[in-house]
């Protein structure tokens, strides 16, 4: 679904990202895991069309789509839900869901509303109130749903744990897991290694621009040295 | 009542107000319905830009003027006709909003500063107006009386009542499209939370530029219109604050960000500009006044206008049923 190969980006004279390679496939969960500062938020720009890479390629659902604009990129199925959960707050609950679907027409809109709203039914008995007044957990629920709402092939969660009690953590990556067996690519961005860890197939570690490690998450779980050094525990 | 509503209402308003000079036969009343379609069509250009992009200018009078000075200056200098100086007016708007938009979009200026430059080049309009020697300068420019359709002026106010109901009518039409569509929804997106917008593959600048460059055309077409029906232009008529004032009135007091609001506001305003006009026996300013303590107790009880006002009413009763 995603190949990433030998992607560099960065801002200005500062170059972030020095040759990722990353894939993600149908149906995966795959964590992106690495510290403040390591590449992350602007991998995830660089994957978005936010920002053009430099060098190297990311290839979607076969075609590359490294430089083009995020509309593009979205238009294609690659969706961010971003960090912050960046949700409308004075809109309603259904505002906001369907300004995720605004490109599409209102029959589809609908449709993707009701198949929303049936996979949160937390958020359907909210639909009319304003998104500030969700808790945290909902915002995030929010924010996701308001990626489906695009009809994504890929989603990027970047950071969905962020700020969370740890049962709703596990609830939003749980959620995340679900959507993958439904065949969805999910890429993961998390700093909450252990959580992001127990629902990914495999994941990667981000150093300072690079990848500094791969494999299935049970391996990387196991690796002492790893856990040592990339992973904190 | 609900900004579908709303839209139907401020339509169907429209359709009822067309024969209304032919029915009661009084000047007074055309007058006023020139002033309330001029208003309402000038807040619409504004509630555009500001109120479904979040995007608050306070020099809507950089538009108004650089549109009435146009027509009127291919008119009087170039001798073109009045319906070319019309769509270049329109044209001229829409430069200025390109201007204006790149310079401060292109540097991310939002809220307050955004609004600060364009009252800026407002200001600066008016002061390069009342200068050059093309504008008149500070005398203005007085186009001669000449009634007939292809010099676009009327023997009979009907005829400007008319075409102040159209353009008003238009700018309904146009709004309308705008929520209803694509960029609407990128509007609201990018007043609501830039960032979330990115998200969801928005490009803020893209679509502000868009906005403002519809914005400024329509404003104007309200400049030219008013040269048209008053014949007489000066830099402080057509740059002054007091028509940005006008442009971001009628909207905020009508309900910011929906279709019907600058009508309905537009329409309230001009109603309490009369009144207190004739209340305070002619004394100048009166209306100003007015309007301010309006617009003070509009912010303070009624952010979403009179507009928000009604879907509040629904919302109550529909709790209540």
């Amino acid at each position: 679904m995603l190949e990433v190969r030998e992607l560099r980006a960065g801002y200005g004279p500062v170059e972030i990202l020095r040759g990722v390679d990353l894939d993600v496939a149908k149906g995966e969960v795959v964590a992106l895991l690495g510290a403040n500062g390591a590449g992350k938020t602007t991998l995830n720009r660089t994957l978005s069309g936010l920002l053009r890479p430099r060098a190297g390629s990311i290839r979607f659902a076969g075609e590359p789509i490294g430089g083009l604009s995020a509309e593009a990129v979205l238009a294609r199925g690659l969706v961010h839900v971003p960090e912050g959960r960046r949700i409308f707050a004075n809109l309603t609950v259904r505002e906001n869901l369907l300004l995720g679907a605004y490109r599409r027409g209102r029959a589809r809109r609908r449709a993707n509303l009701e198949r929303v709203l049936a996979l949160f039914p937390r958020l359907a008995e909210r639909l009319g109130q304003p998104a500030g007044t969700l808790s945290g957990g909902e915002q995030q629920m929010l924010a996701i749903g308001r990626g489906l709402m695009a009809e994504p092939s890929l989603l990027v969660l970047d950071e969905p744990s962020l700020g969370l009690a740890p049962m709703i953590v596990r609830q939003v990556l749980e959620l995340a897991a679900g959507l993958a067996r439904d065949g969805l690519a999910v890429l993961l961005v998390e700093q909450n290694v252990v959580q992001a860890l127990a629902v990914a197939r495999r994941a990667y570690v981000l150093e300072q621009g690079r990848i500094a490690a791969a494999g299935p998450a049970a391996e990387l779980l196991a690796d002492d040295r790893l856990r040592r050094l990339y992973l904190g525990l | 009542m609900n900004p579908a509503q709303g839209e139907r209402a401020a339509l169907v308003f429209l359709v009822l107000a067309a024969p209304l000079p032919w029915l009661v036969d009084s000047g007074t009343l055309v007058h006023f319905g020139i002033m309330v379609f001029q208003a309402a069509t000038l807040g619409q250009a504004w509630n555009i830009l500001g109120g479904m992009g979040g995007q608050f200018s306070f020099g809507h009078a950089a538009f108004f003027g650089a549109g009435a000075y146009t027509t009127a200056i291919l008119q009087l200098r170039f001798g073109v006709d009045a319906w070319s100086g019309f769509f270049a007016a329109i044209l001229a708007g829409a430069v200025v909003a390109l201007v204006i938009g790149l310079a401060s979009f292109r540097f991310g200026l939002r809220g307050s500063y955004f609004a600060l430059v364009t009252l800026a080049f407002a200001e600066v309009l008016r002061i390069l107006a009342n200068t050059l020697e093309i504008t008149g300068a500070g005398v203005g420019l007085l186009l001669p009386l000449a009634p007939g359709l292809e010099r676009l002026q009327f023997a009979d106010r009907r005829g400007y009542y008319l075409l102040a109901l159209f353009l008003c009518a238009a700018s309904l039409l146009v709004a309308r499209a705008v929520a209803g569509s694509r960029l609407g929804a990128r509007l609201v997106a990018v007043r609501e939370n830039e960032e979330a917008a990115s998200a969801l593959g928005v490009d803020p600048f893209a679509v502000k530029m868009r906005a403002i460059l519809l914005s400024g055309a329509m404003a104007a077409s309200v400049g030219a219109f008013y040269v048209q029906y008053f014949l007489y232009l000066d830099p402080h008529i057509a740059f002054g604050p007091q028509v940005s004032v006008e442009a971001l009135l009628g909207p905020i007091v009508g309900g910011p960000g929906t279709v019907a609001g600058p009508l309905a506001g537009a329409f309230l305003l001009q109603l309490l500009g009369e009144a207190s006009r004739a209340l305070a026996g002619g004394a100048t300013g009166a209306n100003l006044v007015v309007y301010g303590i309006v617009l003070i107790l509009i912010v303070r009880f009624l952010p979403g206008g009179l507009a928000g006002l009604a879907r509040a009413r629904a919302e109550r009763a529909g709790a209540g049923s």
